[in-house]
């Protein structure tokens, strides 16, 4: 059997991460899944006990999600449109079992390339607060997913929350997912996106990014800058065009071909974009 | 610091709980499941395993008041929280709301998704005083059920206010009665016990390791090592430890599948050896730290590759890897086409579909001296019987098997599966033996639905008349025989429909490869049939521009019409009623449909039929049960049930049957359920053949307790029974009789009087032209697939299902809707998602099966054309509700999209792929 440990504190945390390494569990809706039948001998750090960790606060100029913060939280948070993306996203994870165990961070640290949780954060543009003994850092969310299973978190750092920055302008975002059954379901595509808006309601910003398609969830940046300027509500999906997906490496798997989730994607960014601007 | 206690040096921790209403302690690994603690440290076994992983929703608890799967709850995060379980859900000895409403709408079948689902509907009806649908969906979404198709445990949430009783019947109005189910209080508590529950604390624990490859010779060196690296290792057992004969199969001449491979494997998760141990012992040794060397050979995975010029063997004595063959030759198929007016054709390809009962296969064995016991989840108890004895060499009757509550089978428990590697195990080593398959292990090792290629070929007269059919269907029948030539025989003698054709060519044949084995699920091959045949007939009535609803009822099979086999009907044909059931809302549907699409290109939407026929029992083969009924001094009746009950329903319909045919409320019935020993042979639970046949047999033994009864007293065959205080009352006009039960001499179970029936259906074995009597009698059905399209991205939903079947006589209607809705979640499965990969889709979240969010609306039309054999004119219903269903979602989308697919599953990439074809070609 393997160490355990649940510290009440942040720092706890951190001095035990230092001494050595642990497999960090949270929610434990990927940790389980992957050890089914199978001895549980892993050395753990559990940090549901680290009350501080959880939660949405509203600070001054950004909003901070806790590392321990559930689906469910993020579900049922009374929060701007700008999150209405995500929030979407909380409700199509798994099912309402997994939505309240597992956790925003954890989705991201997993690091699948069908990780629901990435599309719409990487429109968010969220930042990952990293915390260790030696010191507390940040990363922005593009550079902590740096693949299929792989973070740039380091073993004696802990995530302790995702940060986003709050706009200039009013946002408001969306989610798509496509899967080949109602609930419980890995994706076979999903997109997310997020519009700024100015007080006309041109686009002053564009954040548009599509899951399951590559090793990490990718940003179209030629689509966004084109979105750009662009008044809401002028029918914006007819400027999708065939090559903006070009960057998406997506992959045959049984759950459906390359070709098709490429096809998919660019027909659910097309719809996003209309959802967006219905919300607009 | 809450993790002191985990430094200690066991690593346990001490945890306390407040559960189920009452506080607990329990010293535990950390990092135990949840789910586990609740089982083996609280002893609280209602908490059910499906996964492991949070695929199913099977274990879900309420933590603090919310759903959560125990399966991924480290033990640690539950102390200090409120814990309930199904247990803990009543109060004050009453069932809850939620709870009355499943019994009220009959929500549970097998009953192992039930404390899940209950959970969840717990959680909604707590948190919302009126819920949605959409609010109880997602709610409910995260709990998979297998059995039901969801309508009913819906319909109970949505009428959790409500307070509609079921009906308690009185003498002569059981059959046709709501009764609820007998074991229904058992499922909705938690108290039922499924094969892990009923595993004896002290049982050894056995894991089979298995092969990772699906073709390889290989060879174990010594094991020694590993003994001694494992103190906690009892026995290492292979093929040379199988003290009888090292096979076991359905078929007595084809006993081809070893308990141990012998040297080499013919499939993946084909077992090699097993270690048996105390439990912690036998997980913990990883499979390669076994001095297994494999020396993987080109597996054939597929029938084409199987019947290749210079193919692998796979058996000695099957050359060409042909199993079997089945035919059926009536007419001149070939002369006839080639005068067809119209000849529709086609090939057709489906997968390996996935029994994925919730309940993974789990029992245990022990050794009583010179006999051998057998507990475990089974469809078929005396089959298990005779395979125990031929692995273990012993006579029939030296093997004892208990069925526990079996959590789903559809074919999949007609196999052994942990039956006679326990059983060798527990003659060893002369302790009880337990095993719970995992569900990679159920998913890799059990059986799965017979992948089909079918060509055919189906004619029609200038007038629309339908005059011949030309079949050919190879079904992948994987490693081993298993049900292959009840495939390979059923089929042909389906293959053309429930249609009128005078003319039929059809063979079947079951080959040999290096995939799972196929065996039995739900339909025995004619679901893939089906695909085949209704799109010719779709095709046909479009050459003919005929309506294809119109179509079907003028060549539909109708009373005293001769079947492809010869066979009259003489009774009970009821497919013209069910079409014509359909008709009103097959009319109002395609008018919808068409304005509907006038509008919109994107949701398109299209509706589509479905007709099957399917013969109740064995094909051409004796299929007797035996039921009995004992009345004993005391006045107790006891019926001795061996027609296991794995959630269709036949512990509830053979006392209804039993007590119309005696005379008594069907209340004053108890019963002895499946073991082997108490009960009569029974047959096996498939093949849509316990209501029909062992119904029968119900039948008869009540009236045989009736007449002896009457004779007793010369009394007439009108004349009431009562019975009360250990004597039977018997009244017929002007005369009253009372018989003193106690002054009659007692057998050994204490019965004074015994009845018995005996059914065998009425069959004749088929000649070598497939000509006789198959089956005593057939069920009928139509179905109508109302379904949109979202063409650009090739996902269907099915919005409603309307399923017109000819039951014979509904014997508990809600049971047959039950059937028919549960079947018809299948079917959608097969139309849709599932799709069964070796090696790839060997979990609950890669293989797919529908959700609550996938099943739509049900209107279940039950038309009641009396079969004159079966018991109070009744049929079977267990698999004809499935067979329809993805011929019916085919040609919806056929109208949808403007493309017959002839591959299922219809996943959106593939009907994607298929819509931008046909758009390029245009």
């Amino acid at each position: 059997m393997g160490l355990y440990l649940r510290p009440d504190t942040l720092p706890e945390a951190l001095e035990a991460l230092a001494r050595e390494p642990l497999t960090v569990l949270a929610g434990g809706t990927d940790f389980y899944p992957a050890r089914v039948g199978r001895a549980l001998d892993d050395d753990v750090l559990d940090i549901t006990a680290i009350e501080e960790l959880r939660g949405i606060r509203e600070l001054d100029d950004h909003w901070l999600i806790g590392a321990t913060t559930t689906w469910t939280d993020i579900a049922t948070a009374d929060l701007p449109p700008l999150f209405r993306g995500l929030q979407q996203a909380a409700r199509e994870i798994g099912g309402a079992q997994v939505q309240n165990a597992g956790t925003v961070a954890g989705n991201l640290c997993n690091a699948s390339p069908a990780a629901d949780g990435m599309p719409p954060l990487l429109c968010l543009d969220a930042t990952v607060d990293l915390a260790a003994r030696t010191g507390a850092t940040q990363l922005p969310l593009s550079e902590f997913v740096q693949g299929n299973r792989q973070t740039g978190r380091r073993a004696d750092q802990l995530v302790t929350g995702i940060r986003i920055a709050k706009p200039a302008h009013r946002g408001v975002s969306a989610f798509r997912k496509l899967g080949a059954r109602r609930y419980l379901v890995i994706s076979i595509v999903m997109v997310a996106g997020t519009l700024e808006l100015d007080a006309e309601g041109r686009i002053v910003a564009a954040r548009l990014a599509v899951g399951a398609c590559s090793a990490v969830a990718r940003r179209l940046p030629e689509l966004e800058g084109r979105l750009v300027g662009r008044p809401c509500g002028s029918g914006l999906s007819a400027l999708v065009e065939a090559n903006d997906l070009a960057a998406l490496t997506p992959i045959d798997d049984a759950r459906g071909s390359g070709t098709y989730r490429r096809d998919a994607a660019a027909t659910l960014v097309r719809r996003l974009l209309a959802d967006l601007e219905a919300m607009a | 610091m809450n993790d002191m206690a985990a430094r200690q040096d066991d690593g346990l921790i001490d945890i306390e709980v407040f559960l189920n209403g009452t506080r607990r302690q329990a010293r535990v690994a950390p990092l135990k499941r949840l789910s586990a603690v609740l089982r083996e440290d609280f002893g609280f076994l209602g908490v059910k395993v499906g996964c492991d992983a949070g695929d199913c929703g099977a274990c879900t608890v309420l933590l603090d008041g919310c759903q959560v799967c125990a399966c991924m709850t480290p033990a640690a995060q539950a102390d200090g929280k409120m814990l309930v379980s199904v247990e803990g859900m009543m109060a004050r000895g009453a069932l809850t709301r939620v709870q009355e409403a499943f019994q009220r709408h009959g929500a549970a079948q097998c009953g192992i998704c039930i404390p899940g689902m209950l959970a969840a509907a717990t959680e909604i009806a707590g948190a919302v005083q009126q819920p949605s649908e959409q609010q109880i969906l997602d709610a409910m979404g995260g709990v998979l059920c297998r059995c039901t198709g969801y309508r009913k445990i819906l319909q109970a949430v949505l009428d959790v206010n409500g307070a509609a009783e079921l009906p308690a019947p009185g003498i002569g109005g059981a059959v046709g009665a709501n009764l609820a189910r007998t074991d229904g209080l058992a499922k909705l508590t938690g108290a039922e016990r499924f094969g892990a529950d009923v595993i004896p604390a002290d049982a050894l624990w056995l894991r089979a390791v298995r092969s990772p490859h699906a073709s390889a010779r290989f060879s174990i060196g010594d094991l020694a090592d590993v003994r001694r690296r494992h103190p906690g290792l009892t026995a290492i057992l292979t093929a040379t430890d199988v003290p009888g004969h090292n096979g076991f199969g359905i078929y007595p001449d084809l006993k081809d599948q070893p308990v141990f491979a012998d040297g080499l494997v013919r499939y993946r998760g084909e077992a090699v050896l097993a270690l048996v141990g105390d439990r912690a012992t036998v997980e913990a040794i990883a499979d390669g730290e076994l001095p297994i060397a494999y020396e993987p050979l080109p597996p054939i995975l597929d029938v084409d590759a199987a019947e290749a010029e210079g193919a692998m063997q796979l058996h000695a004595d099957r050359p060409g890897n042909l199993l079997i063959e089945g035919v059926v030759n009536r007419g001149d198929a070939a002369g006839a086409l080639a005068e067809s007016a119209h000849v529709a054709e086609g090939h057709w390809q489906t997968a390996y579909v996935e029994h994925a009962y919730i309940e993974p296969e789990a029992g245990f064995a022990r050794r009583v001296g010179d006999r051998m016991e057998v507990h475990a989840t089974t469809q078929t108890p005396y089959m298990d019987r005779d395979e125990v004895a031929l692995v273990l060499g012993l006579a029939p009757e030296a093997v004892r098997i208990v069925p526990s509550a079996c959590g789903g089978g559809f074919g999949g428990k007609l196999d052994q599966s942990v039956q006679p590697i326990l059983a060798v195990a527990a003659w060893h080593l002369n302790r009880p033996v337990a095993c719970v398959y995992t569900r990679p292990e159920s998913m890799m090792s059990s059986t799965k639905r017979h992948p089909a290629r079918i060509r055919a070929r189906m004619g029609c007269d200038a007038e629309g008349r339908l005059t011949a059919l030309d079949f050919h269907a190879a079904f992948n029948t994987g490693a081993y025989a298993s049900w292959g030539p009840t495939v390979a025989g059923r089929v042909p003698v389906h293959a053309m429909g429930p249609y009128r054709v005078a003319h039929v060519a059809a063979r079947g044949r079951a080959i040999f490869t290096n995939g799972p084995p196929a065996g039995a699920f739900r339909g025995f091959g004619v679901p893939q049939a089906a695909i085949a045949h209704e799109a010719l007939v779709d095709d046909l009535a479009a050459a003919c521009g005929r309506d294809p609803l119109e179509f079907r009822l003028d060549n539909a099979l109708r009373h005293g019409d001769t079947t492809a086999t010869g066979q009259v009907l003489d009774a009970s044909v009821g497919l013209i009623p069910c079409l014509e059931a359909l008709r009103p809302q097959w009319q109002a549907a395609r008018e919808a449909v068409a304005k509907h699409n006038a509008r919109n290109t994107v949701l398109r939407r299209g509706v589509g039929l479905g007709c099957m026929w399917y013969g109740c029992g064995n094909t051409g083969m004796s299929n007797p049960s035996i039921m009995r009924l004992g009345l004993a001094a005391d006045g107790r009746l006891t019926l001795y049930n061996g027609a296991v009950d794995i959630g269709q329903g036949s512990y509830t319909i053979m006392p209804q049957i039993c007590a119309d045919a005696l005379g008594v409320p069907v209340a004053d019935i108890r019963q002895v359920c499946g073991d082997t020993d108490l009960t009569a042979d029974a047959g096996k639970t498939s093949a849509s053949r316990q209501t029909y046949v062992s119904g029968r047999a119900a039948q008869l033994a009540g009236e045989d307790l009736r007449g002896q009864l009457l004779r007793l007293v010369n009394a007439g065959p009108d004349a009431a029974l009562r019975i009360a205080d250990g004597h039977v009352h018997i009244d017929s006009p002007g005369q009253t009789h009372a018989i003193d039960l106690s002054e009659l001499a007692a057998d050994a179970d204490g019965n004074v009087l015994l009845g018995e029936g005996r059914f065998d259906p009425p069959v004749t074995p088929l000649d070598a032209d497939g000509q006789g009597e198959p089956y005593g009698t057939y069920a009928f059905a139509a179905q109508m697939a109302l379904v949109e399209v979202d063409v650009e991205l090739g996902t269907t939903r099915v919005l409603k299902i309307v399923a017109a079947h000819d039951v014979g006589r509904a014997i508990n209607p809600q049971l047959v809707e039950g059937q028919i809705e549960g079947g018809i979640a299948q079917g959608l499965g097969l139309a849709l998602m599932e799709e069964y990969l070796p090696g790839v889709t060997e979990n609950l979240h890669d293989y797919l099966i529908p959700t609550f969010g996938d099943v739509p609306e049900i209107e279940v039309i039950l038309i009641e054309d009396p079969e004159p054999t079966g018991p109070f004119g009744a049929k079977g219903v267990g698999e004809p509700g499935l067979v329809p269903t993805a011929p019916a979602i085919l040609a919806g989308i056929a109208e949808a999209t403007g493309v017959r697919l002839h591959q299922v599953p219809a996943t959106p990439a593939r009907l994607r792929q298929a819509i931008l074809e046909r758009e390029g070609g245009r």
